[in-house]
């Protein structure tokens, strides 16, 4: 097989050299619908056991499945949000195991003919460098209940409520070769599928998962033999998983052993992964086509009708932020790394020009603003965007604040500090508080007088040629208004009076 | 000619859950190496440029709008359990 060059750089050194690693991902992700991929049974998060399963979910005998559309709408919108080909038919195959989650005894798959074939994924690896990283195909599936072993001595309870949900099984070409990459890859094609709202790519409910096939080389040598982790329901184990799988097989490489191929689960906490032996022989799926279900099919206007229903995806997002507003490459990307972010920035700058701003002019102050001010501000307070206290009309009040010299950016900060407390206005605040800059340079030249005759040392050293010590008057300038001065006029009312 | 041998025989029960007896490997491996032959009939047909057939009448996959319409019947669906608790199927510990 062709692989991409690994620009990676990351190797693991083993006792006898250093070795590159190979990753491939599976990731299964839900699709977002309000019922399941072939019953009408409630897909939500959260209820009562066994209660959001129809007779079809069950597998009860006779029961016939029927395709859900949003679904398969779902599956063609993501396959054309990564440029990948869209197959107007696509067969349902039956996936044969026996587990206890699974009353079918079959899992509905797509085998030989997914509805969506091969796409691209560029991951953001950091100072600006970009990696193409190839899907081999996306196919829509069943989830499959989930079994609890911790509720009882000797029993397992059974829920069936995922049983039945809509995946998407979105699977990569071994084109990773970091734990960086991996995660790069994860947090990529999370943001898209929330963008485009495929999926909620909630990971701790479980919404999305990866499956990540590992193997290891060293430089030059063909494929080593993989090892697939399952189930890996974070980012941050991802990347554990990886690192931890890498090392064991170069220890087994370099013991004179050789890698079997098999299914390995990730523990964290002992930070090891270890076979799942008994998994290995259900590995003979006897896939067949589903008698149940005739070939997916649809025309290409349902792919246009998918395609027109696609937002602003966010490498076009960042491209336009940059090229169109000026911002940097580092705040555009912060700013689409999650639609709510981008979505507060854009209202933020509507809200702007609705105020009658030049936004071209503000951009880059807004997105400093948010980037700096209010995420920091929330994460802080251990919330996400759409938990704001500071919404976008009270942002965009605040910022105006400071564009027409009402406040300094220093005061700024205290305001919104009481903004995000209490909720008020920025203007209500600035009124109550007294913190309106002052730009009477009456008042300025009264007060730097005041200091200059309070400093006769600091003036007398400025006249001998520290001049430095601007600076110093400017700041006690400052602290005697309490900030409230307008900086660019302070220095403009103090050299001449400094200079005598 | 298909040939079905024991071994093939044993692990396809086994990926079924059927529990034969070592007596009983042989019989079922005849019976279903003569079915297979039965079926390869078919492949004396000429089937060149002839579409595979997913239904002998010219039907399509029917599908539904994205509904709750199913659903809310714990009842019913835990009904034939042999053994519940708190609303989940209770079954023998399946732990890896």
């Amino acid at each position: 097989m062709e692989l991409p060059p690994n620009i990676s750089g990351y190797r693991i050194a083993g006792a006898t050299g250093d070795f590159e690693v190979v990753i491939g991902m599976e990731v299964h992700a839900q699709v977002t619908s309000k019922s399941k991929l072939f019953s009408g049974a409630a897909t939500e998060f959260g209820a009562e056991p066994n209660a959001q399963v129809s007779l079809v979910d069950a597998a009860m005998p006779g029961m016939l499945p029927t395709i859900n559309r949003e679904c398969v709408r779902q599956a063609v919108r993501t396959g054309l949000a990564l440029g990948a080909e869209i197959n107007r038919f696509s067969v349902f195959d039956r996936k044969n195991y026996f587990y206890a989650d699974l009353p079918q005894g079959y899992q509905i798959s797509q085998f030989k003919h997914p509805v969506v074939g091969e796409g691209t994924i560029v991951i953001d690896l950091g100072e600006g460098k970009h990696k193409d990283v190839g899907v081999e195909r996306i196919h829509l599936e069943q989830d499959a209940g989930k079994s609890m072993h911790d509720q009882h001595p000797d029993l397992t309870f059974v829920d069936l409520n995922r049983s039945g949900v809509a995946l998407m099984e979105i699977v990569s070409k071994p084109h990773l070769n970091s734990p960086d990459e991996a995660g790069a890859y994860l947090t990529k094609l999370r943001t898209i599928l929330r963008y485009i709202g495929s999926c909620d790519g909630n990971m701790e409910q479980g919404s999305m998962r990866a499956d990540v096939n590992v193997s290891v080389r060293r430089e030059g040598e063909p494929l080593g033999t993989r090892c697939e982790i399952k189930n890996v329901n974070s980012i941050r184990f991802v990347r554990q998983a990886i690192e931890v799988e890498a090392r064991r097989q170069i220890d087994v490489i370099e013991a004179g052993g050789s890698v079997d191929q098999e299914t390995r689960l990730f523990d964290p906490v002992k930070g090891e992964t270890r076979s799942m032996r008994s998994k290995e022989e259900a590995h003979d799926y006897r896939y067949f086509p589903d008698p149940d279900l005739l070939p997916l099919e649809f025309d290409d206007g349902f792919i246009d009708a998918a395609r027109d229903s696609l937002p602003e995806l966010p490498d076009d997002k960042r491209a336009r932020l940059v090229s169109t507003l000026g911002l940097s490459d580092y705040n555009a990307s912060v700013l689409v790394a999650e639609k709510e972010s981008a979505d507060y920035f854009e209202a933020l700058l509507a809200a702007l020009a609705d105020r009658g701003a030049d936004t071209s002019k503000l951009a880059q102050k807004a997105a400093n603003w948010v980037i700096g001010d209010l995420f920091g501000a929330l994460n802080k307070a251990g919330k996400s965007i759409t938990e704001t206290p500071v919404g976008v009309d009270a942002g965009a009040q605040l910022l105006m604040l400071i564009d027409e010299g009402t406040i300094s950016g220093r005061i700024a900060k205290d305001v919104f500090e009481i903004m995000f407390e209490t909720g008020d206005s920025p203007a209500k605040i600035v009124e109550e508080k007294g913190l309106k800059q002052v730009s009477d340079t009456g008042e300025i030249e009264a007060i730097i007088d005041q200091v200059i005759a309070e400093n006769p040392g600091q003036l007398a050293q400025y006249r001998d040629g520290k001049t430095k010590l601007q600076g110093f008057f400017v700041g006690q300038v400052m602290k005697a208004t309490g900030g409230k001065a307008n900086p660019a006029m302070v220095n403009q009312l103090l050299k001449p009076k400094l200079d005598g | 000619m298909s040939n079905i041998n024991e071994d093939t025989v044993a692990r396809i029960a086994r990926l079924a859950r059927l529990k034969l007896e070592p007596e009983q490997l042989a019989p079922m491996a005849t019976e279903l190496t003569s079915i297979l032959d039965w079926v390869e009939q078919l492949g004396e047909v000429d089937t060149d440029g002839i579409e595979p057939m997913a239904s002998p009448v010219d039907a399509k996959l029917v599908w539904r709008d994205d509904a709750v319409s199913d659903g809310n019947i714990q009842d019913k669906v835990l009904k034939n359990a042999p053994r519940r608790e708190y609303g989940f199927f209770a079954v023998p510990k399946v732990i890896e």
